[in-house]
């Protein structure tokens, strides 16, 4: 027997197996129709999964309900979680926190990203294994990241204290950067520079490598020194992927939880207690289910409106 | 008599389409969206704080309205 007739034989035993009412039926359905069965459970899937959280969130965010609390009576209470969110100076604070997380983080994963971009895109002898070595970091998980940094920082063992305290000649016991107030934010900080500078690199590299060759050779054939052509050339053209790294990043770190979690859980104090960290005492500690569900969606509008910024930029990126 | 090759006038687009371009409103929604988010997180006045919900919320829906109005 030949492999097509086996096909045939096998098509023809399916279409056999299908039952007749249901073979009839789909047999009458339009192109349109058919096309819409099969997109509907991964509708249904979304709308169960992300729709209908987000919809409950909005209604729960108007009422006093407490999780810890399922029987109690629920009542309405209008605007009132979100006034008291959009004045209360702690809430206010762990957006400062989170504001002073970002800021940093940013500044740093872009021009570490782009130096290293740049570096990389030199096309040196082994930058391949050298581009794989630092892009590392970026494909663990931030709970593995988060819990090994803790060992890392740990003032009597950890390598980190280690290497500050070879380098400049400290006891590496004399300095905690997770219990000290004044180290604890930038213990996160580098950490997530550390795992998420790759990232920014990759997306650089990008727009390095986009820009064609023949602008080049046209400056040097204009004479123009290798900084003219860093300045006018190469930062114009790489900056609409500079701007998407920002952005993606920027609403990354905004919504960060479970490295801050895992490091720090927000402390010492208040000192690295992000939006985020802020939410879910509020959520799962103190149980204002209602109040927490309001600040959630606060947060929500904030990153949804910093997504569409990014989508715009992505489209301006596309169409160059 | 006009020649088949002369380009034809094209007619002034209508005044309330001239006005709803996608360009300069997204433009403007974006930096609307800016000013709340910046408003939320600085750490001068908790008065701008009070308000950068509603002004990041309006962003939003300027935004989402006027991703629809033609290029």
């Amino acid at each position: 027997m030949t492999e097509s007739s086996t096909v045939n034989h096998l098509v023809h035993h399916a279409a056999q197996s299908t039952p007749e009412p249901v073979a009839r039926r789909v047999r009458g359905l339009s192109d349109r129709a058919i096309a819409w069965l099969f997109i509907a459970p991964t509708i249904l899937l979304l709308l169960a999964i992300n729709i209908f959280p987000l919809i409950w969130t909005i209604q729960l965010s108007f009422t006093n309900y407490r999780a810890n609390r399922p029987n109690a009576a629920v009542s309405n209470v209008g605007l009132d979680h979100y006034a008291s969110i959009l004045s209360d100076p702690d809430v206010w604070h762990s957006m400062q926190v989170t504001a002073h997380f970002v800021l940093w983080t940013i500044v740093i994963q872009t021009a570490l990203g782009f130096a290293l971009a740049y570096l990389i895109d030199r096309k040196f002898r082994g930058h391949g294994f050298w581009t794989t070595v630092i892009l590392l970091p970026m494909m663990l998980s931030p709970a593995v990241v988060g819990n090994f940094w803790k060992f890392l920082y740990q003032p009597q063992i950890g390598l980190f204290n280690y290497i500050v305290g070879f380098l400049s000649g400290t006891d590496p016991s004399s300095f905690q950067m997770i219990g000290d107030i004044r180290l604890a934010p930038c213990s996160i900080i580098i950490v997530d520079s550390w795992m998420w500078t790759p990232y920014v690199m990759l997306i650089c590299l990008a727009g390095l490598r986009s820009i064609p060759d023949y602008i080049y050779e046209a400056a040097e054939v204009d004479r123009a020194s290798a900084f003219r052509q860093f300045w006018s050339i190469t930062l114009p053209m790489a900056m609409p992927f500079i701007m998407l790294a920002v952005l993606f990043r920027g609403i990354e770190n905004f919504k960060m939880f479970d490295m801050v979690n895992l490091l720090t859980s927000g402390g010492p104090g208040s000192t690295t207690e992000v939006a985020s960290i802020t939410l879910k005492r509020e959520a799962f500690e103190k149980w204002r289910t209602g109040y927490s569900s309001a600040f959630a969606i606060i947060l929500f509008v904030t990153v949804f409106g910093l997504a569409n910024i990014y989508v715009k930029a992505l489209n301006r990126v596309k169409s160059r | 008599m006009s020649s088949l090759d002369e380009p034809r006038p094209v007619p002034p687009a209508a005044r309330p389409f001239r006005l709803f371009r996608r360009g300069p409103w997204e433009n403007l929604a974006t930096l609307v969206i800016a000013c709340g988010v910046v408003m939320l997180m600085q750490p001068f006045s908790i008065a701008l704080y009070g308000w950068s919900f509603i002004t990041t919320l309006a962003g939003t829906v300027m935004f989402i309205v006027v991703s629809k109005f033609p290029e």
